[in-house]
């Protein structure tokens, strides 16, 4: 059975329908995108995966080799406010959040987990600093160690690369596409960044107008790819 | 100087001055826990709809002749604090309007019901020590201080427990969702620990200053430190040590209490402000 799958699955606001009748499923170990234009849903897709917001119709069904505490997320703006006093390690940490029972306190297996994040981040050096002064692109690399304490499973990304520059994008890929293989832990990522969602991803999802859901190969050969990415794709 | 100090060491022979002491730092030591989480939640406005509930709700305590007001001022403003927060999350209602019409409803009727059935001789009095605090500290009963050490220890406790989760919350609280942690429960429990400050530390500042005493040291001290333990820490220390300060002298100098606390914050936080500018600046 697929780790994840969506049948006839529709998503909105307010009665305002935005994504119709979503058909894919994800199997352990894929590395899955979701591309399609601005607005067309894919951030509230990944919500309701997350099951931060109801679906209209439809479910989505998580497979029995998925436990419910295996999925890790890097959402596509945190609000977190300007301002705001933590340090590195304790936001890495923060990602330890055991579903269910109730654990007041970070224990030495949690320690554990957060200290190899950090590691497989590369950000060593950065664990005492304040998060707030980091560049961007070092912010992401934070949250995205913090995202993997929790995904022993699945990591979900939305939009991991805006903002950065080619150097740390390509490297960030390199993270990513690591932790797919090496670890074994399944990648659903939210791209505008069509060239690398072709070049990395085994499954494509595209969501607008009419939705496509194939591996990249059958993507490639498809209208919809050669509407949207015509120019990108060479 | 040396009158100063044997003066305050008279005062300092009488327990109504140490009950005092006491009770005025454990609430300066709660009120500083939650004020990083209520700066950067944009939670103060609710803290300051509270207090103005609870002065409210004193009012009809003391026109109804209870003898126990605080318990009654408690539930009171627990609940207003579950639906203030009720209406904050619900985008339709605006959120902001909705905690200014209860806040200075409140305020209003509480004033109109002290003043039309209070059968006190010295209305403006009693209307001014409840908004500002009053040297009523100095004649806490035995109970009173009872109560405000428990509730002390109460709301210490549960921040200690939750401390984790509350940071959580905190910095990304969509993010603590996805990864399973119950956000609405912890912004609820948060919500009702202010509310429980607010009541206890009524009796210390009034009403009216008690968003003072949860800010200023968490906002000083996020002048100078970077990292949320020690923010958290440092706060507590600094609002210990003002409220000290504040107590004595106004102790000494018979001034208000209350805004004699207040006053002390303001200055350090001028202080810390100073600190965090050269350190940036000397880095
Ligand atoms: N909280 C909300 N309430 C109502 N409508 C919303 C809400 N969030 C998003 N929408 C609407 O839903 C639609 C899809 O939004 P969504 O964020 O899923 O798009 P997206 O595909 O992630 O776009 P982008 O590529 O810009 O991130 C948009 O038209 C948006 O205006
Ligand atoms: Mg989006």
């Amino acid at each position: 059975m697929a780790q994840l799958s969506c049948k006839k699955l529709c998503l909105g606001y307010d009665g305002h329908e935005i994504v119709h009748n979503l058909n894919f499923s994800v199997e352990k170990g894929d590395y899955f995108c979701i591309v399609g234009e601005n607005g067309s849903g894919k951030t509230t897709l990944m919500k309701t995966i997350l099951g931060l917001q109801p679906a209209f119709k439809g479910k989505v069904e998580t497979g029995d080799n998925l436990k419910n505490n295996g999925i890790g997320y890097l959402p596509q703006q945190t609000r977190v406010q300007r301002d705001f006093p933590a340090s590195v390690w304790e936001i890495v940490l923060s990602g330890c959040q055991n579903k269910g029972k109730f654990h007041p306190f970070y224990n030495k297996k949690d320690k554990a987990l957060a200290e190899e994040s950090i590691k497989k981040m590369g950000i060593e050096d950065l664990k005492k600093r304040c998060y707030r002064e980091l560049s961007g692109g070092q912010q992401q690399r934070v949250l995205l160690a913090r995202a993997l304490c929790a995904a022993s499973d699945i990591l979900l990304l939305d939009e991991p690369v805006t903002g950065l520059d080619p150097k740390v994008t390509e490297e960030l890929y390199r993270l990513i596409l690591e932790i797919n293989k090496k670890y074994n832990i399944t990648i659903i990522m939210i791209s505008h960044d069509i060239q690398a969602a072709v070049k990395y991803a085994d499954k494509i999802l595209h969501i607008g107008e009419k939705n496509f859901f194939g591996t990249k190969e059958e993507y490639l050969n498809s209208e919809i790819s050669k509407s949207f990415a015509r120019e990108v794709i060479k | 100087m040396t009158d100063i100090i044997s003066n305050l060491s008279l005062y300092l022979t009488y327990p109504f001055v140490w009950y005092a002491v006491i009770v005025g730092v454990l609430i300066a030591l709660c009120s500083s826990l939650l004020g990083v989480t209520l700066v950067l939640k944009r939670f103060s406005f609710i803290g300051d709809g509270l207090s103005h509930v609870a002065f409210g709700a004193i009012a009809i305590a003391s026109v109804i002749n209870l003898t126990n007001n605080i318990f009654f001022v408690l539930v009171i403003t627990v609940i207003c604090a579950v639906l203030l927060l009720r209406t904050g999350s619900n985008t339709k209602i605006k959120g902001d309007a909705s905690i200014a019409m209860i806040s200075v409803g409140a305020l209003a009727i509480g004033y109109l019901i002290m003043n039309v059935f209070s059968t006190s001789s010295n209305l403006s009095g009693d209307v001014c020590s409840t908004l500002f605090g009053s040297t009523s500290i100095l004649t806490l009963t035995g109970v009173e201080v009872w109560v405000c050490a428990a509730l002390s220890v109460i709301v210490v406790a549960l921040f200690i427990i939750f401390y984790n989760k509350i940071f959580a919350v905190t910095f990304d609280e969509s993010f603590a969702e996805a990864v399973g942690t119950r956000s609405k429960l912890y912004n609820l429990l948060i919500a009702v620990i202010i509310a429980v400050i607010i009541v206890a530390a009524m009796n210390l500042v009034g009403s009216l200053l008690i968003s003072a005493l949860v800010i200023f040291p968490a906002l000083s001290a996020m002048r100078v430190f970077k990292s949320f333990k020690s923010v958290t820490v440092c706060a507590a220390c600094i609002s210990v040590v003002c409220a000290l300060f504040g107590i004595l002298i106004s102790i000494v100098f018979a001034a208000p209490v209350g805004s004699t606390i207040v006053a002390v914050d303001i200055v350090v936080f001028f202080i810390f402000m100073i600190i965090g500018k050269a350190r940036g600046a000397s880095k």
